[in-house]
């Protein structure tokens, strides 16, 4: 009893600290001083015709090479936690595969593969980038397992694609501190003209880099994940 | 009822989510139940951080043919909070998957999800 009234104690406690936030809030009508000037000065500096990537790549690129390391960090602890001795084999019987199933995979990983390279060659055009294509490739590996789960993934190919699109990642952000204005600055390349796919300078490339990490590090959590499933 | 707009109402949903997320945290027994209630307290977050970018009768932020390019101050919506949510949404699903591994190698030890059953840290 005391306990869920403890309970109960806490979410009200949340409750009121979040009440702040709408009591009073009738939504906004303008955009605050620094969201214009992303808005305003962001097609003519970055060349981006998506002013959230040119936030995300260029503005704001320092904190995107961050959170790329965390990621990095969390698919590296899974990849250790969940280390499985070479040799060990299934040891669990599976059905085989329906024909729907398969046939369907066969088709469709391929597509969502491309797509997942469409979404974040495009980035800096149509709403996608970096991570949400590199999330698409990963979700295709996740059919292609599901139809096939004996099929062994290349823990070294998935390596390779990591390290080295992380290390040309921070090369290019070093490039921009010699050649340009400074760290991750896309004038790296000239800038374009505006809305096309060869624009806004390295913001393409950057974001290709990314989504290859991206897609290598959540395929690597998911390759583990599956790897670990006969064990338990 | 009229004052009840788009941002208002998801903003709303954010805050009910964020709450359920807690009452999950706090009631559940079930490890992976956890980490779902974890998962939804995430996910109010960001529609809570997004709602609060939100700008009346605005388009995405995204130059195409929906916005006249010389007045794009007046016709997006703030793309910082989106940017921070596309942030957090990645390393969301970094640290739910790190949980999910944690709750994978204490079941493999112990051969329970229970969390009555791991008191090692109790005293």
């Amino acid at each position: 009893m005391v306990k869920n009234s403890l309970i109960f104690i806490v979410l009200i406690g949340f409750a009121v600290l979040l009440a702040d936030l709408f009591v009073g809030f009738n939504g906004n009508t303008d955009l605050n001083t620094l969201a214009n000037h992303y808005a305003v000065s962001g097609p003519e500096e970055v060349g981006s015709a998506n002013l959230v990537t040119a936030v995300v790549v260029t503005y704001r690129g320092l904190d995107t090479l961050g959170e790329v390391t965390i990621l990095f960090l969390a698919a590296a602890i899974v990849s250790f936690l969940l280390k499985v001795e070479a040799g060990a084999s299934l040891n669990r019987k599976l059905r085989s595969t329906s024909e729907i199933l398969d046939t369907a995979s066969r088709i469709l990983v391929p597509v969502i593969f491309l797509f997942g390279i469409y979404v974040f060659i495009n980035g800096h055009l149509s709403p996608g980038g970096g991570f949400q294509g590199g999330a698409i490739i990963a979700s295709g590996l996740v059919l292609m397992l599901l139809a096939q789960p004996a099929k062994e993934v290349g823990h070294k190919l998935i390596t390779l694609v990591e390290s080295i699109s992380g290390i040309s990642f921070v090369l290019i952000g070093v490039a921009g501190v010699l050649f340009a204005a400074g760290f991750l600055d896309n004038k790296l390349l000239s800038l374009g003209k505006f809305g096309t796919i060869f624009s806004a300078g390295v913001i393409p490339i950057i974001y290709i880099f990314v989504g290859l990490k991206v897609g290598a590090e959540l395929s690597g959590i998911i390759t583990n994940l599956h790897e670990n499933q006969n064990e338990a | 009822m009229e004052n009840l707009n788009l941002e208002i109402i998801t903003l709303i949903t954010g805050v009910i989510l964020v709450l359920i997320g807690i009452w999950g945290l706090l009631t559940q027994k079930n490890l992976i139940k956890i980490v779902i209630g974890f998962t939804l307290f995430d996910t109010g977050i960001h529609i809570i951080m997004v709602s609060i970018g939100y700008v009346k009768n605005r388009t995405a932020p995204i130059i195409d043919q929906s916005v006249n390019i010389n007045d794009v101050g007046n016709s997006v919506v703030d793309p910082v909070p989106q940017a921070l949510v596309l942030t957090a949404i990645v390393i969301g699903l970094g640290v739910t998957a790190l949980m999910l591994t944690y709750v994978l190698k204490m079941y493999q030890k112990r051969k329970s999800l229970e969390i009555n059953n791991y008191n090692d840290l109790k005293w």
